[in-house]
């Protein structure tokens, strides 16, 4: 296994993100919710650049107790990675994709030692 | 494991993707792809691919014949405030397609290019290289929707324009891109009109009939066309789209079923009527491409004109063997946007179509649903030589190309 200096873990703030080649892999570094998650930057659609994608929130329809909706809204508490190349959406927590079980990002191992983040692989 | 002096990753110059990231670093992990596949060797023609036009139509316009029109279209671009583009219709604002920002590339190409060089041929220069691409067949896009024009003239005057517009800027530049010219199908004559004059201009390799409009294709006007481009021995293409005013689409509100319908609906339809009117009969040799429908449609409609056609001979009399025939050996699909979900579904899909023979990869790069050369390569139930027939050696045959790659990965 080898271990890569990132940064200092510090330096990704809350909802940015930090994305890393280490060796011929890439991965991906996010804070949400005050903790670190790291995942491939390999799309499990096509292998597209999923870590350099935008964040959105999840978009729900509410449904009142007629049975009828009204208004989108975004879910700030599920927060999607959305794939560049074709709009994927995978929970950045859990690495689950919406739409499907089928289809997961692949996580990466890391580390923080005395303050700074390391990605072992 | 050194702790002193541990490995340091390396930060990725783009963090995250947006309008103006090159799309050389958009498509970086297709190059990977491509050059992990061995495609330097493979000769990969992708019959699909877009730019935008209307970012150049104040260029274009100068292109127009009639010099009234030419002039009132100059000083529009000269004079009025925003960003309409003289003359064209469509659905305007209704063009959701990026998924409000989700996918950059589809919203647009902002990334610098290069001074001197037209940009429609570096972005394409830069997607081929990025893909894999020898060839690229480049159609235009918002100008899908233009045989729904209410003004017939205007789509002669645009179509032409846009046809002696690109193979100036564009086509005479660099000749690993192609096009299939417009052909304004309102007004027949001028249809005609256009094959005589382009046919053999550089990069015109055959023509192209958007296929959102509501003149019959069978139509006894067009068999002229028809028969001039038999007699070329260059295809004709009937590109989809969707449009928000088809009447039979209106209750339709997400554009994601606007979407998933109207690039199908408008090519069934005039499969439909080149079927069952016998066209493939009367001009045994001219090559129909079914571009950007995706494929799953086919099989469909291929059973239900089977079906209902050995019920009702007498109403296609024409007819000497079964639609699905017909379909299978006169017509030629384009491969985009694939669909994956069902893989025993697509295999079976390719073997009704004859996809050895009939399939023509597309990347339909740069839209929302792009495909790439990689996903016929990783098909596994496809033979190599399969592979390269779809990937490139069909286009080669189809539009008499050299079979050599010519790309460097
Ligand atoms: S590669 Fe990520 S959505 Fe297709």
């Amino acid at each position: 296994m080898t271990e890569y200096l990132v940064c200092n873990e510090a330096d990704i703030a809350e909802g940015r993100r930090k994305v890393v080649q280490c060796g011929h892999r890439e991965i991906g570094i996010f804070r949400i919710k005050g903790q670190l998650h790291a995942w491939h930057n390999s799309c499990p659609h096509r292998q597209g650049p999923i870590c350099q994608g935008h964040i959105y929130p999840r978009v729900v329809e509410p449904v009142d107790k007629q049975g009828q909706v009204r208004l989108l809204q975004y879910d700030e508490a599920d927060q999607h990675l959305v794939c560049p190349w074709h709009g994927y959406e995978f929970n950045l927590e859990t690495g689950r994709c919406n739409g499907t079980d089928r289809l997961k990002l692949f996580p990466a191992k890391i580390t923080v030692r005395d303050g700074a983040l390391y990605v072992l692989l | 494991m050194d702790a002193i002096n541990p490995t340091r990753a390396v930060e990725l110059p783009v963090q995250e993707i947006d309008v103006h990231t090159d799309t050389r670093d958009i498509l970086a992990h297709a190059n990977t792809g491509a050059r992990k596949r061995g495609f330097q060797d493979w000769l990969i023609c992708d019959v699909d691919a877009h730019h935008v036009e209307t970012v150049s139509w104040h260029e274009l316009v100068e292109y127009i014949e009639d010099p009234v029109i030419r002039h009132q279209a100059m000083l529009f671009h000269k004079e009025k405030l925003g960003g309409a583009s003289y003359g064209l219709n469509g659905d305007m604002g209704l063009k959701y397609q990026d998924v409000g920002g989700r996918i950059p590339h589809q919203a647009s190409l902002r990334e610098k290019t290069e001074p001197g060089v037209h940009r429609d041929v570096t972005l394409t220069r830069r997607a081929m290289q990025s893909l894999g691409v020898d060839y690229m067949v480049l159609f235009p896009t918002p100008m899908l929707t233009l045989g729904l024009h209410p003004q017939p003239e205007m789509e002669v005057f645009l179509g032409r324009a846009y046809n002696r517009w690109l193979i100036d800027k564009v086509l005479s530049v660099d000749s690993r891109i192609k096009t299939l010219a417009y052909l304004p199908f309102n007004v027949p004559a001028e249809a005609e009109r256009t094959i005589g004059e382009f046919s053999d201009k550089p990069g015109v390799i055959g023509f192209c009939v958007p296929s959102t409009r509501h003149k019959p294709i069978h139509h006894n006007d067009y068999m002229r066309s028809y028969a001039m481009l038999e007699e070329r021995g260059l295809p004709i293409a009937f590109h989809a789209a969707y449009h928000w005013q088809d009447q039979s689409l209106a209750t339709i509100n997400r554009f994601l079923g606007m979407h998933a319908l109207g690039f199908v609906w408008c090519n069934m339809v005039h499969m439909t009527n080149w079927i069952l009117n016998g066209i493939p009969e009367r001009f045994p040799k001219l090559k129909s491409i079914w571009v950007e429908s995706g494929l799953a449609w086919i099989p469909f409609l291929m059973q239900r004109l089977d079906d209902q056609y050995l019920m009702r001979p007498s109403e296609a009399p024409q007819l000497k063997k079964l639609p699905s025939e017909y379909m299978r050996e006169n017509c030629w699909y384009t491969t985009q946007p694939m669909e994956t979900t069902n893989m025993k579904a697509l295999q079976l899909t390719l073997e009704m179509i004859n996809a050895e023979t009939q399939l023509l990869f597309a990347s339909d790069w740069p839209h929302f649903d792009f495909d790439l050369p990689q996903e016929i390569y990783d098909l596994p139930f496809l033979t190599e030589e399969a592979k390269r027939n779809i990937l490139g050696l069909n286009a080669a045959r189809l539009f008499n190309l050299d079979p050599k790659p010519v790309k460097v990965l």
